[in-house]
């Protein structure tokens, strides 16, 4: 039973006002775009044991979207943020880094 | 603990055998399975000694000759989610790549006591999936459509028929009433702890060296094929390499430099405390994402729905538990007396159209089983078997669809589609 | 004889007797009394029977970890099986029945499996009933399931109430003995608020019974004390009859209420569950008694040497008059010390340590007890109950020294933590090698969201066995969960006690005879001699053994169990305890209730109901309900008389003449609003919606990135930047979320608002060829005309009284408006179109109705034709694909190469030869099988239906090549194993040109 701070509302969301949406900084592939680059940007996944970045809905709250470094070994949280950008801001980074030194993500940090 | 080579022949199980032994204090029974140390070089390596690694290696041994073969462990044999499960199993599939791989796991699994001289317990007693709306009657009416010209006997059942095979169901649910069921006779549950001890012990028997407690911290190439692994236990080398780990496949696949369609998720289940007989056939209840058999034990056996985030705790959270158990409640409403014994998670993994993968890999010789998402323990002999011919043979009719490129070329699998049904 | 003494009783109250029934005796106990308490007191020691050789068993415990005592209670709607005996209160009209027993508990057929015991070890069945393989199927396996199971299963509907209940809470104390309330006392002063739980409905735990003091008081002067200081704290809330059930993810916690199990009057809610968020817990849950395993130790009358003491201290029973004491620890020297002083005789204190007790060694022998240092029991003697043991030396094989009579043996192997809450969200252990035990590790408690520990042991439950450390432990806890500093705890004295000596086997040397009567799991028959099989056979580790000869796994889920069988697997194995370590703790530390789980979300609450304005009416109308989502929409409206499908029918033949209602307000209506609106609807639909004029509609697809269908529907134009799109019932929800999905996450820089507004506003479809003329009957200020009010366009104003926006679209096929109307207004507007449209012939429809007269026009439903895996193309509805656009979600799936592939099944129109209807779901075999060998296809059925206006069966059909073979006969399935010729048709059957529409 995860709690998530909605960085909109600013509430500590419990779980079930939440849905999860996998994988957060996934680059659009579309058109014009090679079969590997769209099978990458739909199918293939980071899935990390331990840091994860990822996509969360507060859905039984204020409705927006927002995202998450979650640690899927501990469910430690390092941070959350809106999702309207491409990669984790520097706070969260470093709080990654503090546990996890080296800690990258693809091309996003 | 210790560590031989024996080369004592295995002692056949039977009555009379227990019966002897049962006289001398059972000091004779031997192991059921080595523990040796593990050998420079195999042919082919396992990694994950589940059901799905073991009856790999079984097959490999028993249908293609191939018996210098080790499977390796992280922690115990069997510990993973075949241990974790709630036991059913059916192979009454829409799809059929699915239908195919299910119903010859079935078929294994009818003769596998006497296959391995060990008793799973398969228990046929039969198991309905409920309709619960219109949608779903529609569903199930077009599997058991599938189903006919697949080979596999189900039928669809009226409501009555549903509260004649099991009467401790309510068919006039306030919400959902129940509007009939696709049926399938054969389909049961099994022992699932002794599914892997008997796959393991017949592997021993055949010869191959089950490694325990050994973690694979890195996976050899050269050339862009494998030479072998790295393990908490040295440097073993191998031709050809089966990864079979559910739940920790994209952990290895990155050790093996390629990344895999896969999440890992949480699954939930649990038991209610004994009671006598009240149910003898299984029932899955997909509008209410529930599932609920009686073990042998006469512990409920209920199962759940998975978390939607990427979880490799074995933990689940616990709201699952309690739609589920509420769900059922409304279904079964002698539950509600009843009480909650044990809940417990498992990890699986979660392919883009949740059907599994069986397939080569980018890397040469590494061939990867994965996928199964929360219907693994019904498959285990038909996907050993199917793996052990693709990696014996190169191909395999079994395998072919499951293959892990399908997803570039939009070829799902989707057995959602009749009426979302769970595995 | 067990029996209730004169005097004593901490717990009960004598002024208040009470009468129950155990096995349809009547029997009498007080206001206070367990039913273990009670039963003892009429001297029932025989409470059970035992899974596997249905042994008799008597009570072992005195608390939660029992794993005999387990009565089916009560009857009817009230019915429970499996409750402990040990922690059920009795009360007046109490009923009790044991289990797993048949005829009766004193006759039992199954106990024959006592005489095969030695061909019954663990793990016998999966070495036998293998062959023949027919004979597992019809004998063996019916016949084992048969035997299974403990408790009786309850027939009625439950007929109590259950709730939940939210709590939130800076510091949650589990476990109300001294140890919880001084944890409780420290965190309570820094202010922060405090939840105390206590599982039973007595504060203080052990510690009253053990005796001490604390700041100079009794025990008990000080617990009440404490208490009563607790309850003055507004910060502080505490709860008894409510046992921590499980810690989860990120600090949440489940407690489990009783609230009237204790009590004869049962109006309320049965059973609380809390749920409840805690910054720290502190987990003051004491720690529980390990049996000792010597041969005979499950006969009734061997309990664990602490209940003993209860029995008689809490509730003046005494188990037996005489009552040898067998120990490895100082601890059960206090039993003899309490039985002594109730007037009762200790013939015996059997110490399998050489040195004997500390301190209290002297005590006992100064009290006259006789220490038999370095000695065991080499065997319990008695059936059904105690009469003796027989004495050896723990160092030897068991050579009877000899022989003592008794009628109760109170055995001490040691103390455990109860860890289970330390380690439910992962929190580690260490083994202790000194006392024995494993404690909670405090560097590896489980973490939470901030990756920091929240969970803190306390007193016994972090291993501090001894009153004075364990109060200073717990005041530590205390202080640490508040996040506040300080020092000092509450005044005890520990006398100096004897170290406890590891004893796993009694005596140490036992042969396999007596390790096969040696018990670990009473529940279950696991023996010492099991483990040690599991262990020879290469069960070794402690997962695999659990599994293989089922120890632990009985209800108390190894409370008494596990640490002993492990130990026996270590010495097995020749491998130090902690290399072999300990199973996973799960929830719930003792079952709960399912009902409780459900809460109070059963019947008419188990979900919400969605509810169009027009609902009541469909209610109260012959309406037969489909669930569809959270709604519940017509199926159809039942006449006297009918059977649905007469209704269905007559409702699409009067459609078809006159004019009928159908209750659309249930499909999605979201506005999509802003100067990017129309790019975005692009991206969002495979068709151009941002041409589409204002004042018209347009019929649009939506793919997912996939490119599979995900929903349809209708999009209006409002205005200049304003568009409505209708979805379908299902899909309101889920297509908003997927739409603030792409604003929010990828096109975060568009500027686009939408709003989910379906249930705004009543939809009513009026279909039918007078629906113009009931529409006009209205007046109003709109011109519902042909020629003002062509196809596919829209209109607002007033029809009538009502405030209504006009669609005319049609999924009927027939002349057809939709009207919107505010859902205030619903209600009043259906019932004005039925009045007025008396004279046309009015009535409502529902969506089987529906779904047949779009059948019969050919048009597509999302979940018939779709099902998660087609794609446009599949369905011919290439004209919505827009050529112009670069890009739309779904199109560069679309292009791969398995959705471009021409052997994609196409939809086509299919009626019988005969006329008949094709069942559903059929399939269309083709030639030959697969390399699987199963039946090749070329096709299958999508929706099929009896047309009343044909008169004939109808259906659509996914065919390969299906559009190329127009005219061809081709088999399909029928309900019997046998097919049915069928024509390839074009989809639409009636009304091809659109004639009846466009009037």
């Amino acid at each position: 039973m995860l709690i998530l701070h909605c960085p909109y509302c600013g509430i500590d969301a419990e779980e079930t006002e939440l849905a999860a949406g996998g994988e957060a900084h996934l680059k659009r592939a579309t058109v014009g775009d090679s079969d590997a680059a769209f099978e990458e940007y739909l199918f293939m996944r980071e899935n990390k044991k331990g840091v994860h970045l990822e996509r969360w809905r507060h859905a039984y709250g204020c409705g927006k979207w927002f995202l998450a470094a979650r640690d899927t070994a501990t469910l430690e949280v390092y941070g959350t943020y809106p999702a309207q950008t491409q990669e984790p801001p520097q706070e969260v980074k470093d709080a990654i880094r503090a546990k996890h030194p080296g800690w990258a993500w693809k091309e996003n940090a | 603990m210790t560590n031989t080579r024996d080369s004592v022949p295995m002692k056949r199980y039977s009555v009379f055998a227990v019966a002897r032994e049962g006289l001398r204090y059972h000091t004779g029974w031997g192991r059921a399975w080595r523990s040796p140390a593990p050998k420079k070089k195999y042919d082919v390596i396992i990694v994950g000694a589940g059901g799905h690694g073991l009856a790999t290696a079984y097959y490999l041994g028993k249908n293609y000759g191939i018996t210098n073969v080790a499977i390796i462990e992280k922690g115990w044999l069997g510990g993973g989610n075949t241990g974790r499960n709630t036991t059913i199993i059916r192979s009454n599939y829409l799809q059929d790549p699915s239908a195919a791989i299910y119903d010859k796991a079935l078929s294994l699994y009818e003769s596998l006591s006497q296959d391995l001289n060990y008793n799973i317990m398969f228990s046929p007693r039969g198991l309905i999936m409920l309709a619960q709306t219109h949608h779903e009657v529609r569903g199930y009416l077009r599997t058991v459509r599938a189903n006919e010209l697949q080979g596999v006997a189900t039928k669809w059942i009226n409501a009555e028929q549903v509260k004649e095979l099991c009467p401790i169901i309510n068919i006039d649910g306030p919400r959902y009433p129940v509007m009939g069921g696709l049926y399938q006779e054969r389909g049961g549950t099994a022992r699932h702890d002794a599914v892997a001890w008997g796959y393991a012990r017949a592997c021993s028997d055949m010869g191959m060296d089950i490694i325990q407690k050994c973690e694979v911290t890195d996976v050899r190439r050269e050339n862009g094929k494998v030479v072998g692994v790295s393990t908490t236990k040295g440097d073993i080398d191998c031709d050809k390499l089966g990864m079979v780990v559910a739940g920790h496949t994209s952990v290895l696949a990155e050790k093996a430099g390629f990344r895999l369609p896969i999440e890992s998720v949480a699954l939930q289940a649990l038991v209610s405390e004994p009671i006598k007989p009240c149910m003898d056939v299984v029932v899955m209840a997909n509008t209410v994402h529930g599932y609920l058999s009686q073990s042998d034990k006469g512990e409920m056996v209920i199962g759940g729905g998975t978390d939607s985030f990427n979880n490799y705790t074995q933990r689940g959270s616990f709201h699952h538990a309690e739609e589920t158990v509420r769900a059922l409640v409304e279904t079964f409403p002698m539950i509600s007396r009843l009480k909650m014994l044990r809940q417990w998670g498992g990890i699986v993994d979660m392919t883009g159209d949740r059907s599994p993968i069986i397939s080569k890999t980018p890397v040469d010789g590494i061939f990867v089983n994965c996928g199964w998402g929360t219907g693994g323990f019904k498959a285990i002999p038909g996907s050993g078997w199917a793996m052990a011919e693709l990696m014996a043979k190169g191909h395999s009719p079994l395998a072919e669809e499951f293959d892990m490129y399908r997803f570039r070329e939009g070829k799902f699998i989707d057995e959602s589609v009749a009426a979302g049904v769970a595995h | 004889m067990s029996t209730r003494l004169s005097t004593g009783g901490r717990l009960i109250n004598r002024n208040k007797p009470v009468e129950f029934q155990f096995n349809g005796k009547r029997l009498k106990g007080y206001e206070g009394d367990t039913l273990a308490s009670a039963l003892f007191a009429n001297d029932q020691m025989m409470v059970g029977r035992s899974f596997k050789y249905h042994r008799p068993r008597g009570v072992v415990a005195s608390g939660a970890e029992e794993p005999n005592a387990l009565m089916n209670l009560n009857s009817g709607g009230r019915f429970e099986p499996n409750q402990r005996a040990t922690t059920q209160e009795v009360y007046d009209g109490l009923t009790s029945t044991s289990q797993n027993h048949w005829p009766s508990l004193e006759f039992d057929i199954g106990a024959i499996n006592q005489l095969f015991a030695r061909w019954l070890p663990a793990g016998f069945y999966y070495k036998m009933f293998i062959h023949p393989r027919a004979f597992w199927k019809h004998v063996y396996e019916p016949f084992i399931r048969q035997s299974a199971g403990l408790g009786q299963v309850p027939k009625e509907q439950d007929a109590d109430v259950y709730e939940h209940f939210y709590f939130f809470c800076d510091v949650m104390v589990v476990g109300g003995g001294v140890a919880g309330l001084t944890a409780a006392m420290e965190a309570a002063k820094s202010g922060k608020k405090v939840l105390v739980v206590e599982q039973t409905a007595a504060w203080g735990g052990r510690a009253v019974v053990d005796g001490g003091l604390i700041d100079g008081e009794s025990t008990e002067a000080w617990i009440n004390q404490t208490l009563a200081k607790l309850a003055d704290m507004p910060n502080v809330t505490l709860r008894d009859r409510t046992m921590a059930s499980g810690v989860y993810d990120h600090g949440y916690v489940l407690a489990y209420e009783r609230l009237t199990d204790h009590l004869a009057d049962k109006s309320g809610a049965r059973h609380r569950l809390w749920r409840i968020r805690a910054g720290q817990i502190v987990t003051a849950t004491g720690a529980i008694e390990r049996p000792l395993s010597f041969a005979g130790n499950d006969i009734p009358g061997v309990l664990l040497a602490a209940a003993v003491r209860d029995y008689v201290v809490n509730w003046g029973v005494s188990v037996g008059d005489r009552t040898v004491v067998v120990t490895n620890n100082d601890d059960a020297y206090r039993t003899a010390l309490a039985l002594k002083k109730a007037g009762l005789s200790v013939p015996a204190i059997v110490d399998a340590r050489e040195g004997g007790a500390g301190a209290i060694g002297a005590e006992a022998e100064a009290a006259g007890i006789r220490v038999l240092k370095g000695k065991g029991i080499a065997k319990v003697k008695g059936g059904k109950r105690v009469t003796g043991v027989a004495i050896c030396s723990q160092a030897g094989e068991g050579a009877v020294l000899e022989e003592i009579a008794c009628e109760c043996v109170a055995m001490s192997g040691g103390w455990s933590p109860v860890v289970h809450l330390w380690s439910h969200c992962g929190g580690k252990l260490v083994w202790d090698d000194a006392k024995v035990m494993f404690r909670p590790d405090v560097d590896k408690g489980p973490t939470g969201a901030d990756g920091k520990p929240f969970v803190i042991a306390a007193g016994s439950a972090n291993g501090y066995l001894g009153m004075a450390e364990g109060l200073a432990d717990a005041a530590a806890a205390g202080r640490a969960a508040a996040g506040v500093k300080g020092e000092g705890a509450p005044s005890a004295t520990d006398a100096a006690e004897k170290a406890v000596a590891p004893v796993w086997l009694m005596p140490q040397g036992a042969g396999p005879k007596k390790r096969m009567k040696a018990w670990l799991d009473y529940q279950n028959d696991v023996k010492v001699s099991d483990v040690m099989l599991a262990a020879q056979e290469g069960y070794e580790s402690v997962e695999h053994t659990k599994r293989y000869t089922t120890l632990g796994m009985a209800t108390d889920q190894g409370k008494l169990s596990n640490i002993n069988g492990l130990a026996i697997l270590s010495k097995s194995l020749d491998a130090p305890i902690p290399a072999v370590g300990t199973t996973t703790f799960r929830p719930p530390y003792t079952p709960i209730s399912m009902g409780s789980i459900g809460g109070s979300a059963r019947g008419d609450l188990f979900q919400p109901l969605r509810r169009t304005p027009m609902h009541d009416w469909h209610d109260g109308n012959g309406v037969d309900w489909e669930p569809v989502g959270h709604w519940r929409r017509g199926y159809a409206f039942v006449r006297n008389g009918e059977k649905v499908h007469d209704a269905v029918n007559r409702e699409i033949l009067n459609v078809r003449e006159n004019v009928g209602l159908l209750d659309a307000s249930t499909l999605g209506k979201i506005i999509v609003k802003g100067p990017d609106a129309g790019k975005f609807l692009d991206m969002l639909y495979t068709n151009m919606m941002s041409t589409l004029p204002i004042g018209k509609c347009r019929y649009g697809l939506m793919c997912n990135e996939n490119g599979f269908l995900s929903d349809d529907g209708v999009v209006v134009r409002l205005n200049e930047d304003t568009w409505l799109c209708h979805t379908t019932t299902g899909g309101a929800d889920r297509i908003h979320g997927w739409m603030e999905d792409w604003l929010q996450c990828e096109w975060w820089d568009w500027k686009v608002y939408t709003a989910n507004i379906t249930e705004q506003l009543a939809q009513v479809a009026v279909a039918g060829p007078k629906a113009r003329k009931l529409l006009e009957s209205f007046g109003g200020d709109m011109d519902l005309s042909k020629e003002a009010f062509p196809f596919m366009e829209w209109r607002e104003g007033k029809l009538g009284e009502f405030d209504a926006r006009i669609y005319r679209i049609s999924f009927s096929g027939e002349l057809s408006y939709e009207v919107a109307v505010p859902a205030s207004q619903g209600a009043a507007f259906w019932n004005a179109l039925l009045e007025k449209g008396q004279e046309f012939g009015v009535m409502p429809y529902g969506t089987e109705a529906m779904h047949i007269m779009r059948a019969e026009k050919g048009f597509i439903m999302i979940g018939d034709e779709t099902d998660g895996t087609i794609i446009p193309q599949d369905l011919n509805l290439q004209w919505a694909l827009s050529k112009k656009k670069e890009d739309y979600l779904g199109k560069r799936a679309q292009e791969r190469s398995h959705m471009a592939d021409p052997k994609r099944w196409k939809l086509v129109g299919v009626e019988t030869v005969d006329g008949s209807v094709i069942p559903d779901g059929s399939h269309a075999p083709a030639p030959g099988t697969n390399a699987n060998g199963q039946r090749n296809t070329q096709g299958r059925i999508t929706s099929t239906y009896y047309s009343p206006t044909l008169k004939k069966g109808i259906a659509m059909a996914l065919v390969a090549n299906g559009p190329d073979r127009m005219g061809e006969t081709i088999e399909f399935q029928d309900e019997n194993g046998g097919l049915i010729k069928a024509k390839i048709v074009d989809p639409c059957f009636y009304d091809k040109d659109g004639e009846k529409q466009n009037v």
